[in-house]
């Protein structure tokens, strides 16, 4: 933490960044919040540690209104974001100041929720709780977010500094398409009876949406009176579907797999579910790609070639 | 009025008469499918109007109360419920929910005043409905002066009865311009807050504002500078709308709901208001 | 006092639900809400806030207004019917009842709405008392008792047994309706129990969060404060905050059609929202800054000066938990808490 303290002070001492968006304390114990920090006294106030979950690239667009450069935190998935946001030419790479840190893992500080909880302190792969009712111990295991769990590995894809550069190739996950690989296998009935029972508790509030830095229009269809769907509930539910189809089409090849969908859901509903099947698909049909790996050039989806495949010919075969 | 005690469900209204005013404004007369108003209303007073499938907004009555046999909106074409609005024709059916909001205090504040309204573009729309029902009990009222400005000739709402009935009016007298030179036009040209500054105008006068935003808020300079005080005049906030009854919340601005504490305010009272219209 | 014997509670929901429709908070994914019970669901009576707020058994995210026709000659409206039926909530907590209070003085006392004045009507409040608050609960900084909720029946767990309390005459009708599950018993062991709610309520971190500062006339002095700017900076413009919360009552009135017609809906809607204020005409809140401020100052500010005194927030601990940038209205509270006066 001091390293990190002494990195960025430096940074914005020596004049290379303008501000830093970084996390810190949040109201609950376990929580953690975007914010930002002019000077050095501020940074008094940065914390990074598991609990630091939120995707700190999305800012970064409304940070580029902004004179000058903004220095960042970026955990590995994270990087893959934003350099898809460099990609994209929504955030300017000399307007950011990226400073990759180590990720073992954030906590869901949702696992935390109902407990009672006081303070929190972790202590080898366990969280021990003190709560209003006792003191309570949490495997880590059992508290980690989904996309935690499915680790693609630890290897930042864009950063000026690297933090820790012997943790890059610290050690991925359980196998990220397991669950995809389930309702593959289910019937469409079945799928869709699965489908239907997450959206129902869909309320339509568009954290997903607005946290996923690949949902970056200047304007969302959904916002506005101009098209019959709008951001909120509608009398069918069919329009809930619809709003979440709509949306993995879109990012369908610029999805990172951050898994900001999923975390910020309040009515934990699965979402990065419907992204990772594109992502499979993608590998499938195109060849393995992963989108944030690099900062120039086109995604499969939008690089197209006579020797492409018809997935619905694919299908068919 | 409303439909089975809910005031958020609509009668039926039938389009008795459009009139176009100018190439972007229609007028509609607005009754019961069997004849006859729709509701009782005071000058200043909305109502929302809707054609299915694209929606409702709210707007200004610009017909005067004393009018017993229907309401008349007079509509500017400027998105997309506004563009379904003016393809309707006499014989066709709108929703109408209202009246809604306040009034300007004819009853009471205005009563036997000097009256100065201060108009542009679209914003003669709720004023003539106090015009209209000022000249239908005149004796009520001291002098009235219009001051009214659109960006060209053919842009002046109701023009023929400005020409033919108000200009007429003993006690009456209406200062027109326009934005830019124009053919045919031998009258003042220029903007409506310098025209207000030229004119001769007594500082007895109650005044009532409408238009655009910027033209109100350069309107309300100019008259302060002219030594006008904020009691002394009205004017009117226009923010989105939903329900109409001060819950759906769109237009709340500090503890006011602009459907329902205005759309009529003091100038005094609105700066009391956090500074959000 | 009427007591039930604790395993009674599962023949007592399924004798209600046959009676009525019984809502209750079940299990739904990974997270609580309200649902009707049919004996199917796994009810969540140990979690003290569910998912979302029950203000939509009253106030339905989405309801249909009318349906209109345009068969010509003209327009036919069929106005939506009106809850009919009398129906049960059980285990709703005290800051949900609250927050029923704040939107009766939105939707009753004046311009009623008669959409939900009729589930008010019909609605049976069987409250339960907050056995375990949780540390995101304030309930306490707004007045209110974790151990007494208010209500139709006012409902306490005990190590044994169900305490039940009638509060109002509806309450009273309803357990002599169902006087079978219940006998006379002894209150001193409900209050035990409510004693120890309060001695946990007194520990809760959030307890001491001060209102000094907001309410009826501070618009002037809190409107132009610059740390509105600083502390909207982290939020991304989404309704979660609005959506969970129990009071907030912001909606849209929209037209769908369905081929055949059109069915006039109302939803919820949110201040948070980019377009929540835009029309033809222009737009009166263009930055998140501006939003942001709007929601806090309506709920400590304004909402205060126009119902009876009520905040627009009951202190359940929503927003806390579910702000995917982890802002709330205890931050609100604490970055913008002024210095207590000197006395």
């Amino acid at each position: 933490m001091q390293r990190i303290r002494e990195i960025l002070s430096g940074w914005l001492r020596e004049g290379q960044a303008d501000r830093v968006l970084g996390w810190k304390k949040g109201e609950l114990p376990g929580m953690r919040e975007p914010a930002f920090f002019h000077t050095e006294k501020e940074l008094e106030e940065l914390v990074y540690d598991r609990f630091c979950g939120p995707n700190l690239s999305k800012f970064l667009i409304a940070a580029g209104e902004k004179p000058g450069v903004t220095a960042v935190l970026v955990k590995p998935c994270d990087s893959y974001s934003l350099n898809e946001l460099i990609r994209e030419n929504r955030v300017r790479r000399e307007q950011v100041r990226i400073l990759g840190v180590p990720c073992k893992g954030n906590v869901d500080p949702r696992a935390l929720e109902g407990k009672g909880v006081l303070a929190v302190r972790e202590e080898e792969e366990q969280l021990m709780l003190s709560t209003l009712y006792g003191e309570e111990i949490l495997p880590l295991s059992q508290v980690l977010l989904e996309r935690c769990r499915v680790c693609r590995g630890k290897k930042h894809a864009v950063y000026d500094e690297l933090l820790d550069p012997g943790q890059e190739e610290g050690p991925a996950g359980a196998d990220r398409f397991a669950e995809v690989a389930r309702l593959e296998n289910m019937t469409e009935e079945e799928r869709y009876a699965f489908w239907q029972g997450e959206f129902s508790r869909c309320i339509r509030c568009n954290a997903c949406r607005n946290a996923c830095p690949a949902c970056n229009c200047r304007v969302c269809v959904f916002d506005g009176p101009a098209f019959d769907s709008s951001q909120k509930a509608n009398a069918v539910p069919f329009e809930e579907s619809m709003f979440h189809i709509v949306r993995a089409f879109h990012v369908a090849g610029r999805c990172t797999d951050c898994g900001e969908c999923s975390r910020v859901c309040p009515q934990r509903i699965p979402l990065h579910l419907l992204n990772r099947k594109f992502i499979r698909d993608i590998d499938t049909l195109y060849g393995p790609y992963q989108a944030g790996e690099k900062d120039t050039g086109r995604s499969p989806l939008t690089d197209f070639t006579t020797g492409d495949c018809e997935p619905g010919a694919w299908e068919g075969a | 009025m409303c439909n089975g005690g809910e005031k958020l469900i609509p009668q039926v209204g039938k389009i008795t008469a459009v009139t176009v005013q100018t190439p972007d404004v229609r007028t509609f007369r607005i009754e019961k499918p069997e004849g006859g108003k729709l509701f009782r209303h005071e000058p200043g007073q909305c109502a929302m109007i809707g054609v299915p499938g694209a929606g409702e907004a709210m707007f200004s009555i610009t017909s005067s109360p004393t009018q017993e046999d229907y309401q008349e909106f007079s509509i500017k074409r400027c998105g997309s419920l506004t563009e379904k609005l003016h393809d309707l024709q006499a014989g066709d059916f709108v929703t109408v929910r209202g009246p809604y909001g306040n009034a300007f205090p004819v009853h009471t504040e205005l009563k036997g005043r000097n009256l100065l309204f201060i108009a542009g573009g679209i914003g003669l729309a709720p004023l003539r409905s106090v015009i209209r029902y000022v000249l239908d009990r005149r004796e009520e009222y001291g002098k009235v002066t219009v001051v009214y400005g659109s960006r060209s000739r053919e842009d002046l709402v109701g023009l023929e009865e400005i020409e033919t009935l108000w200009k007429q009016q003993k006690d009456m007298q209406v200062y027109l311009t326009i934005d830019r030179p124009q053919e045919g036009w031998d009258g003042h040209v220029g903007f409506v807050p310098s025209y207000v500054k030229e004119l001769p105008l007594s500082l007895s006068q109650t005044v009532l504002v409408c238009g655009p935003p910027i033209m109100i808020k350069f309107v309300l300079a100019a008259l302060q500078e002219m030594g006008f005080t904020k009691e002394q005049i009205y004017t009117t906030l226009e923010l989105r709308m939903k329900c109409g009854i001060g819950k759906c919340g769109h237009c709340n601005i500090g503890s006011k709901y602009v459907c329902k504490d205005g759309p009529v305010f003091r100038m005094d009272e609105i700066d009391e208001l956090p500074d959000e219209y | 006092m009427k007591i039930m014997k604790k395993d009674r509670l599962a023949a007592f929901l399924q004798a209600v639900s046959g009676e009525m429709p019984l809502f209750l908070p079940v299990e739904k994914g990974e997270t609580t809400a309200f649902a009707r019970y049919t004996g199917e669901e796994t009810p969540a009576l140990s979690s003290v806030r569910t998912g979302i707020s029950p203000k939509d058994l009253f106030f339905p995210q989405c309801e249909t207004l009318y349906t209109i026709k345009t068969d010509s000659p003209g327009i036919a409206i069929a106005p939506a019917a009106r809850a009919q039926e009398d129906f049960a909530v059980f285990g709703i907590r005290g800051c949900d009842v609250h927050a029923l209070e704040v939107l009766d003085e939105v939707f009753l006392r004046e311009n009623t709405d008669t959409f939900y004045q009729a589930r008010r009507q019909h609605g049976i409040l069987l409250s339960l008392s907050c056995r375990r608050p949780d540390t995101a609960c304030f309930c306490t900084v707004f007045g209110n008792d974790p151990a007494e909720p208010p209500g139709d029946v006012a409902v306490t767990e005990g190590e044994n047994a169900w305490y039940w309390e009638e509060k109002t005459e509806k309450g009273r009708a309803f357990l002599k309706r169902f006087a079978s599950f219940f006998r006379e018993g002894d209150a001193v062991p409900c209050e035990e129990e409510k004693e120890k709610i309060r001695q946990i309520a007194a520990r809760l971190p959030f307890g001491n969060l001060s209102l000094q500062g907001w309410g009826a006339g501070q618009t002037a002095r809190r409107f132009e404060d610059p740390r509105w700017e600083k502390l909207a900076q982290g939020c991304l413009g989404c309704g979660t905050c609005t959506f969970v919360c129990p009071t907030c009552q912001c909606y849209d009135i929209r037209d769908y059609d369905t081929g055949r017609g059109y069915i006039h809906y109302r939803c919820w809607d949110s201040c948070m929202y980019s377009d929540f204020t835009m029309m033809s005409a222009g737009n009166n809140r263009t930055t998140q800054m501006q939003r942001y401020r709007q929601r806090f100052m309506h709920k400590l500010v304004y909402s205060v000066e126009n119902n009876s005194g009520l905040y627009g927030c009951v202190g359940c601990g929503r927003c806390v938990t579910r702000c995917p940038s982890g802002l709330s209205i205890v931050k609100v509270l604490r970055e913008m808490r002024e210095e207590e006066a000197h006395v």
